[in-house]
């Protein structure tokens, strides 16, 4: 008999094979899609760096200028809330 | 004998036996319901992280199919409806379904951590531990509530996708989970009836074995009457509406109605129709989940709310 008659285990083989590949590179191709979009969306990317920095700290309320406009700064917090 | 079949027998699994472990029929409802959960959270998400999400949710849950394949492998050769599977077929070795579940449950919840939250994502990694331990290990041999219990874990999908857009749980989540929750007793046990699988033998304690089949029925139109409350409750929330509230309204009198027929019925005259009641009110469980959630989706596009 011929050594390079293949055998049906051979097949099941390159169906993992093949399968895993497909498998990783849909992965790859996931994280760096998920990358572009999380970037682009422009989520908070910095993280605690050991001390704090300006963009960390919570926003000012612009209240304390206008005593006029007390319902103003509510308002305009809403969007920030809800996030 | 070292000839050509000196391989045969040596159990070698193709790429589709591991797919097999992951129960993607399954996983076709952790999908549907989980997309539902997270497309109608009043919170905005990209649609590739909501896909992301979803198919981390899904990976989960094929994760603690895989980890209930593996610890089932000894019922599942013995009943005739699983004794197909991968493990009881000799295609995938024990460990193996051991590994590929602990792999995948890992993944799944990093990466849903990374995609969505954090919150969500533990929210995933205790579902896989109730499936996989509570149920499966625990109380499935052990009580014939066992698909009540089994049923929290199904529930949880709606739950998570809610949390990946909202970051928590609120009573729209919450019944969301109540729906799925009540409404798998009756649809399990109207499958057991007419399937009269060999539980007793596979040391499952079956309500139609322990109980009885007349208590079974029984216990059918009471979760039915449970659950409508609950499935017209999502109605009132935020993301109901008159869409919702008009299909939600005609399904649970159809379930109620199945349930009550299921209830009037003797074995005798079961046997006598080859369980066409109980096949039907099956298949309309089916649709009434099904339904259920896509009313969800269709009244979140047309505008939740009253």
């Amino acid at each position: 008999m011929a050594l390079h008659t293949e055998h049906e285990i051979h097949r099941r083989r390159r169906s993992r094979n093949v399968g895993l590949g497909l498998v990783l590179i849909a992965f790859v191709v996931l994280v760096f899609a998920l990358t572009i979009v999380k970037v682009q969306s422009g989520d908070m990317m910095e993280g605690f760096d050991h001390q704090p920095r300006v963009s960390e700290l919570p926003r000012e309320e612009p209240a304390s200028q206008e005593p006029a406009t007390e319902a103003a700064p509510a308002v305009t917090a809403a969007p920030e809330d809800s996030q | 004998m070292a000839d050509i079949h000196t391989y045969e027998g040596a159990p070698e699994a193709e790429f589709g036996d591991y797919v097999a472990l992951l129960k993607p029929r399954v996983m076709s409802l952790v999908v549907f319901t989980a997309f539902v959960g997270l497309w109608i959270a009043p919170v905005h998400v990209h649609p590739f992280v909501a896909f992301c999400a979803v198919l981390f949710i899904a990976l989960g849950g094929g994760a603690s199919g895989a980890l209930n394949m593996w610890y089932d492998a000894d019922i599942d050769a013995v009943m005739r409806r699983t004794a197909g599977r991968p493990i009881p077929a000799g295609r995938v070795a024990r460990p193996e379904a051991l590994a590929v579940g602990l792999a995948l449950s890992g993944l799944s919840v990093m990466m849903l951590g990374l995609v969505a939250n954090w919150f969500a994502a533990g929210f995933l990694a205790f579902t896989i531990f109730f499936y996989a331990v509570v149920y499966t290990i625990w109380l499935k041999r052990s009580t014939p509530q066992n698909i009540v219990i089994g049923g929290a874990a199904g529930a949880f999908p709606p739950m998570i996708g809610w949390a990946c857009a909202t970051g928590g749980i609120s009573l729209e989540s919450v019944l969301m989970f109540a729906l799925i929750f009540f409404w798998t007793p009756p649809h399990f046990w109207a499958l057991a009836l007419f399937m009269k699988e060999d539980y007793h033998k596979a040391g499952v304690p079956m309500l139609t074995v322990t109980h009885g089949r007349a208590a079974t029925r029984r216990h059918i139109f009471a979760y039915t009457l449970v659950l409508a409350p609950f499935a017209i409750w999502l109605g009132l929330t935020s993301v109901g509406g008159a869409f919702y509230m008009a299909v939600s309204v005609l399904l649970n009198a159809l379930f109620i109605l199945g349930g009550w027929r299921i209830l009037k019925r003797d074995e005798v005259a079961a046997e006598a129709d080859g369980y066409g009641v109980e096949k039907r009110y099956f298949k309309l469980s089916l649709y009434y989940l099904f339904l259920h959630f896509l009313a969800l989706l269709v009244q979140h596009w047309i505008g939740g709310g009253w």
